[in-house]
């Protein structure tokens, strides 16, 4: 490397404001000092600082995060890389993760989400894996809040800009609107890749002497301080941050992908690691441990796009589309060769050693030269302090309006519960020609090109339940996104997970999290549905107001065969629905309980996860057995607008005719109770049906007859589909174009 | 048949158009990489879909001037078929191989839908497996495919008969509800003077086998099959 160097130049103190501006606290720069023996110099103190943030050391959640279940013979990687893995069988695997990018898409919401859909895709495809499917969970604010429409036109045109360019399908989501989230929205982008299992690709650096390679885009001044911005709460003046979001560019991300799979092919790449959240640091730092190897980098030769940068902005910088690799000694010529014919940069800046240290040197001075065993797994993990929530007092009986299809047609034109058309429609979900089921459904599903087989994707969480009670809502979490798997006929795999959360040095915060952690653990387990990657996004706060606790679930599952998947649509006039599982009218924390009386209050319903398996295993079992012609699940809204939607999307009416037993029409009709889903039959298949559930001792129940084109209930005045379907399709794209007008 | 599929940097569809070529001809294409000048003997040249060169300029036209892209144009001057699809009809917009250009979509926006489209003629190479007038469902997948030409042009390509597709709504109706993204006369897609040279928005080829959700699309290679094999 570079020959004459000088000793590190350290200063004699650093200020207090510098170091609590790089937000350590002073207990953390008293231990980068002792394990320094020294004041560290400017650029030491901005890699400490990236490095110990809450975005890179996960150092207030690890301690809960290492609770939860990983381990399941489907598990081929689980947490720990850049992504999850699971086996796909014929020697195929999916790599899979998600991902927030919370704290820059509410700064900038088109580069926030973009670089966001971009970071996630670059997670998966550094694995080996080609990305085949992408999906995002979305909370914005009420619509009524100002920077609503801005936020979620500004989200949705990156989010779709940045996969439609790559080429990805983006086949499905959940977008909710809460006043809750009106200063911190959630933009939580989820990615699916498909890789030979002998092909992974991992991040450790191992062995002596190795070529570190740079390749991608050059570093500019962009996302300076990008993981330590993500690891504090929002004030009034945040948007005085603007300048660490970084700006996506996603024709470079598409060369770098055929660029590295291309590369991945030959048999010379030791590890490789993206660069994402603290950039050139974080991917270094993370290579150079887990291969227990030092690293000495030449800052000389990064490739920059700006001019006179120093060693402290390179090392912090979070330009996008970058990737470090470690070579085979003498394989530099050859993935020279394959990075030019992309265009892209190339260029060796780095050695490995077996120092055990992090040295960076920039025009003949040695800019840092630390402990990677402090910056890695010597970073500080806490314990910090947490209160359970007070139970919430149930409030009394949640009133019931007149004529179960007036409320549901109310109720469909509501933002939480119309059309997501307008979004996913900007999103390009049928490139790669292989997408069997679109969005709008439980579950998106690609199938594996050249195969019958099908991967299905979920994302779940439901924040009202877990502001209500935050270990139930997560079991519910992952409960629905094992019954959305299961309702397209696939057997669930495993999860990502996207823990979405206020400040975690308040105790009832973290209180949130731990429970939410065991709800989790638990639904996991319960299921067989392990985690295999996530990430935590903590801080979601402004002046002190929280976010609902935000588990959000990304779930991947496999259809053997996609010719025996089922859909949402009904299929054929004359055919039965039934309800699967146990109708007891929860209306708690409800759709209906916030239409009706304005408010979310009370326990959310609570998730009987013997009663989930049950339930799924047996709706699973009759697709297979092609004994149902229409499935879906049965969540927001409860059983009326799940029968609304299979009617809409099969434009088929029903004529409904049910014993409700005890309960009243409201209750029946708009509960939310778990662990139920909506299936069609063939007449003549009926009664099997119901006696194969009773077998089973799973509650099933006839609900009425698929034909006609309304829905009849009752007295009431048959609710026609199509006005059913203009008060469901008009409300966002309304809304959005109000934006437009004023 | 043998096809070539020309691959730009920033172009997705490429393997999409390999696939389906595979599937109705049973024959693989030659993938050809944008930076060769040469460019295999080929019964069908494809321009597939994409963002060529990020589209950063305008959609397609860094992709016009790439090196493969002067012998594209002579092959189809000589009589060679080519069809671009979406970025490739963009392509064969800027090339000046197809009359007019491709605005941004009205509403501003991506759309990626399932749009009914009405084949206008079933004599030529690229239709002869569809009905003339049939209604067949292909989806689009653009932020760029609002067709424009001045007028004097729209005379000259109705006037020829060179309209290949246009936007209609379920029951065939050619009103501006059927038209997604702004494009005059509902135009879908265009033929040049002589036939041979076919751009379309519209991706027949993902919707060219049942599990899909359709095989509308897989008439266009089946067509080309008969017409050239």
């Amino acid at each position: 490397m570079s020959e004459a160097t000088r000793e590190v130049d350290a200063p004699d103190e650093l200020p207090e404001e510098l170091i609590a501006e790089h937000g350590l606290s002073p207990d953390e720069y008293a231990r980068i000092r002792g394990e320094l023996g020294r004041t560290p110099t400017l650029t030491e103190l901005g890699i400490v600082s990236v490095m110990w943030s809450e975005h890179c050391s996960y150092k207030s959640s690890r301690i809960w995060l290492k609770t939860l279940p990983t381990d399941g013979p489907q598990v081929i990687q689980g947490p720990g890389e850049n992504a999850g893995v699971v086996d796909l069988g014929d020697g195929q695997a999916a790599v899979f993760k998600m991902e927030s990018h919370n704290h820059p898409s509410y700064i900038e919401p088109y580069q926030g989400a973009a670089t966001g859909v971009g970071g996630i895709m670059r997670d998966v495809f550094t694995m080996g894996a080609r990305p085949v499917a992408n999906m995002n969970a979305l909370r914005f604010g009420s619509p009524d809040h100002a920077k609503t429409r801005h936020l979620v036109s500004g989200v949705v045109s990156g989010i779709g800009d940045y996969g439609n360019c790559m080429g990805v399908p983006t086949i499905g989501g959940e977008t909710n609107f809460d006043a809750r989230y009106d200063g911190n929205i959630l933009v939580n982008a989820m990615c699916v890749g498909l890789v030979d299992a002998d092909r992974i690709f991992k991040s450790a650096a191992r062995g002596v002497g190795l070529p570190v390679v740079y390749v991608g885009s050059k570093t500019g001044r962009d996302g300076i301080h990008g993981a330590t911005m993500a690891s504090a709460e929002f004030d009034d003046a945040s948007a005085e941050k603007r300048p660490t979001v970084q700006v996506g560019d996603p024709f470079t991300e598409k060369l770098l992908l055929e660029a590295c799979l291309e590369l991945m092919a030959e048999d010379v790449i030791i590890g490789i690691q993206d660069m994402g959240a603290a950039g050139l640091t974080s991917s270094s730092v993370e290579m150079a441990d887990k291969g227990s190897v030092g690293i000495e980098l030449d800052l000389d030769k990064v490739p920059c796009r700006e001019e006179a940068m120093t060693a402290y902005e390179m090392m912090l910088s979070e330009s996008q589309e970058r990737m470090l690799m470690v070579l085979k000694p003498g394989a530099e010529p050859k993935a020279e060769a394959i990075f030019k014919k992309w265009e892209l940069d190339f260029a060796v800046i780095g050695i490995t050693t077996d120092t055990g240290r992090f040295v960076i040197k920039h025009q003949g001075v040695v800019e840092a030269d630390l402990p990677l065993s402090a910056l890695a797994d010597g970073a500080p993990v806490y314990e910090r302090p947490w209160v359970p929530k007070e139970p919430q007092v149930a409030p009394k009986e949640v009133p019931a309006a007149d004529g179960p299809l007036s409320s549901l047609e109310a109720l469909m034109g509501t933002p939480n519960l119309c059309s997501k058309r307008w979004i996913w429609e900007q999103y390009d979900h049928m490139v790669m020609a292989d997408t069997v089921a679109r969005p709008g459904g439980d579950a998106g599903v690609v199938r594996v090109h050249g195969t019958n087989k099908g991967i299905a994707v979920s994302c779940d969480v439901t924040p009202r339940y877990c502001a209500g009670d935050a270990f139930e809502g997560a079991k519910q979490a992952v409960a629905e996104c094992w019954r959305n798997l299961t309702a397209v006929g696939a057997d669930p795999l495993a999860i990502t997970d996207c823990m979405n959360f206020g400040n975690p040095e308040r105790p009832e915060i973290m209180g949130e999290f731990v429970a939410a952690v065991k709800g989790m653990g638990e639904a996991c387990t319960a299921l067989s549905f392990p985690v295999v990657s996530g990430n935590v996004s903590l801080y979601n706060e402004t002046n002190g107001v929280a976010i609902p606790p935000t588990p959000a679930i990304g779930g991947v599952g496999l259809i053997p065969d996609v010719a025996k998947m089922a859909g949402l649509a009904l299929t054929q006039d004359g055919d039965a629905l039934v309800v699967i599982g146990e109708t007891k009218g929860h209306l708690l924390q409800s759709r209906y309980q916030e239409w009706i009386s304005g408010k979310l209050e009370g326990p959310p319903p609570p998730v009987d996860l013997a009663a989930e398996r049950k339930a799924g295993d047996f709706v699973r079992g009759l697709i297979r057995d092609s004994r149902v012609t229409a499935v879906h699940d049965v969540s927001d809204g409860g059983l009326l607008v799940a029968v609304a939607e299979m009617a809409l999307v099969g434009r088929r009416g029903v004529k409904l005719d049910t014993d409700m037993g005890d309960l009243p029409p409201h209750r029946f009709w708009f509960g939310e109770d778990q662990a139920r889903y909506v299936v069609s039959v063939p007449a003549d298949g009926l009664e099997a049906l119901l006696r194969a559930a009773e077998d089973a001792g799973l509650p099933a129940k006839a609900l009425g007859t698929v034909g006609g084109e309304a829905l009849t209930l009752g007295d009431e005045p048959p609710l026609p589909l199509e006005a059913l379907r203009s008060t469901y399709e008009r409300w966002l794209p309304a809304y959005m174009d109000g934006g437009r007008e004023k | 048949m043998k096809a070539a599929v020309v691959v730009f940097p920033g172009s997705n569809c490429d393997r999409d158009a390999k696939t389906v070529l595979e599937q109705v001809t049973g024959t693989s294409p030659a993938m050809v990489w944008h930076g060769d000048a040469e460019l295999p003997k080929a019964d069908l040249i494809v321009l597939p879909g994409g963002f060529s060169y990020g589209d950063y300029l305008r959609s397609g036209a860094m992709a016009a001037h790439s090196p493969v892209m002067r012998e594209v144009v002579a092959r189809a001057k000589q009589g060679t078929p080519v069809l671009g699809i979406c970025n490739g009809f963009q392509v064969l917009t800027e090339t000046g191989l197809l009359p007019g250009v491709l605005m941004r979509n009205r509403s501003l926006r991506f759309i990626c839908k399932d749009v009914r489209l009405k084949v206008e003629r079933n004599d030529t190479i690229y239709t002869r497996a569809y009905e003339a007038g049939e209604i067949v469902t292909i989806p689009i997948a653009h932020k760029d495919g609002n067709y424009f030409a001045d007028d004097e042009t729209l005379a000259r390509v109705e006037g020829e008969g060179l309209v290949a597709f246009r936007y209609v709504s379920e029951d065939g109706a050619l009103d501006d509800d059927a038209n997604p993204n702004g494009s005059q006369h509902n135009i879908a897609g265009l033929y040049n003077e002589r036939g041979n040279v076919l751009g379309m928005m519209p991706h027949p080829e993902r919707l060219a086998e049942p599990a899909l959700g359709g095989t509308d699309g897989a008439k266009i290679f089946r067509s080309l099959l008969e017409a050239l094999h």
